[in-house]
């Protein structure tokens, strides 16, 4: 049979655009589900391993899943935040372990995520270089983020303004990097990480400026002094970087217990701890809701797999109608092609001889398609992890 | 040597009858059948190659019973034994002038492509003037050109019979002699039995013989006798 397909090389190789046109029509629809499929795959593989490392959330009512997300992947928007006095009460009686999260924020469009040290072991996180944040301003930024800002210990960041049309709010912070992350392969890897005090700081709700008793009692800040109070006006310098020249200048107005976080990680002790911890949330007049994420994302994957299957069914129609056309394709060419079967019939070529030419030629062409949808496949395999981690901390 | 013994032939379906009483062509002979188009001369080299089965009567082709052969043995058969150029050349348009050559050793299995058979395909190439284009594809060949290819496919294979039909058919005057001379010389020079097919009859210069077939497929008599065949040309049988 060397000679058939020899010829059925020949003729590929002789028909390079017909060829190529079959080929991409194969890969092409070949591909696409086999994508969906391992990006699907992967979607349900990442989301309900980072779910199932977290026990419980606790935030604010409204949509479990909005929270999850907010918790697990530092979207933003759509939670109301909880006041910090909730990390504590999670905390309750030495019931569990309370982490805080506050991301509300960003800085060069990456997620900065207030927490406290924490967090580090509780996500297992290895500083690749430097040290985790030790004092306000500091940040410890993501293995990801590192990588795509080109930033190392010793560079700065600069937190965005929420709104850049609001001149008047908030004056954008200065973080010095303290710390780069080891890359983990979760969404830790695309943030920034900042003391949840540093976090308020960019919120505005403390902040450093210039030491009042030193400015000149002609100076147009200054209001009014009496009795030790001081009172100026908005043409105080607020510092918009943290130092160690003016870090002791930082501060705080109001009761911390009252200032806000985005959600609480908590882990219980125990199975009995946890549901002593959920029944007290679960009581109607509540202000916050316990989920556990695994439930939350389980239902999501749900959708998502229904969602999938209509997708499939989809596929399997393309993939129909590609077929049909293909066979189309090689019928026509088959008609075109009667003289030089005929020829050869003539010659002395079995019929089955003409089949093994086309069955060849079909051979090479899926062969050469299945090359690419391996290779193509592979590549998905590869980048999967990076999209999906991609997308969904980039859905914020 | 061919020999047709009391043939009758029809297609399905047609009221075209081919009957042919006898019909003997000698080892090395040169013939050319002529007749108008629809005779059934294209037919007769079907019969010969064993393309066609007849209803009755029998064709021995180099001592073999080609009409009782199987469908697996006459392919064989013909793929070894006959060598056949068609009017249209009929080439490969996606094989260059060599592989077109070597064309029958890709397509059946029981002959195998060797260096021998490529230096022979070479050797036929450069009889043809075509040592300088073995590379090329048919596209890119004149028209005599690619006879001349065809020419070499057909005897590629040493067969002992060669079988034309219309040879010249597509060529200028010029070409067909030059074709036809080729063919000679060669199938002479390997003692090949030589049957042409053709309604010009401003080529029969060089035949052994010439069968109107026109008037012999409609005799009842042998073709001896039928007066539809003439010696060499020029000269009655």
């Amino acid at each position: 049979m060397i000679g058939p397909l020899r010829l059925a090389w020949r003729y590929v190789l002789f028909h390079k655009a017909k060829s190529l046109i079959l080929i991409a029509c194969i890969v092409l629809t070949t591909i696409l589900p086999v994508a969906v499929k391992l990006l699907v795959w992967q979607f349900d593989q990442k989301i309900v391993a980072r779910a199932a490392s977290t026990p419980s959330i606790v935030g604010a009512k409204g949509s479990s899943l909005d929270l999850v997300l907010s918790a697990l992947y530092f979207k933003q928007g759509g939670v109301e935040p909880v006041p910090y006095s909730e990390v504590e009460r999670a905390r309750g009686d030495g019931l569990a372990t309370a982490i805080p999260l506050h991301c509300m924020f960003t800085a060069m469009d990456y997620p900065v995520v207030g927490t406290s040290l924490e967090y580090f072991d509780y996500r297992e996180l290895e500083v690749l270089d430097g040290t985790l944040f030790v004092s306000l301003g500091d940040c410890v930024v993501g293995h990801k983020v590192a990588e795509m800002l080109s930033v190392a210990v010793g560079d700065q960041l600069i937190s965005d303004r929420a709104n850049v049309l609001d001149l008047a709010g908030q004056s954008p912070l200065k973080l010095n990097v303290v710390g780069v992350l080891d890359a983990s392969r979760t969404p830790d890897d695309w943030a920034v990480f900042v003391d949840l005090k540093t976090a308020w700081v960019i919120q505005g709700l403390g902040h450093g400026h210039q030491d009042l008793n030193k400015v000149s009692p002609e100076s147009p800040v200054l209001i009014a002094s009496e009795s030790g109070r001081i009172i100026a006006n908005r043409g105080v310098v607020s510092y918009i970087e943290i130092t160690d020249e003016n870090v002791d200048s930082f501060h705080f107005h109001g009761d911390t217990d009252e200032f806000p976080v985005t959600a609480v990680l908590v882990s219980a002790s125990g199975f009995k701890e946890e549901t002593i911890l959920q029944g007290r949330y679960e009581s109607s007049d509540s202000e916050v809701q316990f989920v556990r994420p695994e439930i939350v994302v389980r239902d999501l994957m749900t959708i998502v797999f229904q969602v999938n299957r209509f997708f499939n069914a989809n596929a399997i129609l393309i993939g129909g109608s590609t077929a049909m056309l293909l066979v189309l394709v090689v019928l026509l060419s088959l008609r075109l092609r009667k003289r030089e079967m005929q020829t050869m019939f003539r010659l002395g070529c079995s019929r089955g001889t003409i089949v093994w030419l086309q069955v060849g030629e079909m051979g090479i062409i899926f062969g050469f398609a299945m090359v690419f949808v391996l290779l193509g496949s592979t590549w998905v395999w590869m980048v999967s992890g990076d999209i999906v981690e991609g997308l969904l901390v980039n859905s914020r | 040597m061919i020999q047709i013994e009391n043939l009758k032939f029809q297609y399905p379906r047609t009221e075209f009858m081919l009957r042919l009483p006898r019909l003997v062509v000698e080892s090395g002979q040169r013939v050319a059948v002529v007749g108008p188009s629809g005779c059934g001369k294209t037919t007769l080299l079907n019969l010969i190659s064993g393309i066609a089965l007849p209803l009755e009567g029998a064709v021995m082709v180099c001592g073999e019973e080609v009409s009782a052969m199987s469908d697996a043995s006459r392919r064989n058969f013909r793929i070894a034994k006959i060598g056949m150029v068609f009017q249209q050349f009929e080439l490969v348009e996606y094989l260059d002038v060599l592989s077109n050559i070597l064309l029958p050793f890709s397509i059946n299995s029981t002959l195998s492509e060797s260096s021998e058979t490529r230096c022979r395909a070479i050797e036929f190439a450069e009889a043809m003037g075509l040592k300088e284009k073995l590379a090329r594809r048919p596209a890119q060949l004149s028209q005599g050109e690619q006879q001349r290819v065809a020419i070499c496919r057909a005897l590629i294979t040493e067969p002992g019979v060669v079988l034309a039909d219309e040879p010249t058919g597509n060529l200028d005057p010029k070409n067909k002699r030059r074709i036809l001379d080729l063919i000679f010389q060669l199938a002479e020079k390997n003692n090949q039995t030589l049957i042409v097919v053709t309604h010009d009859m401003g080529i029969l210069d060089g035949f052994d013989r010439v069968i109107d077939f026109e008037k012999m497929r409609f005799s009842n008599v042998d073709e001896e006798s039928s007066g539809a065949v003439r010696g060499a040309v020029g000269e009655q049988a």
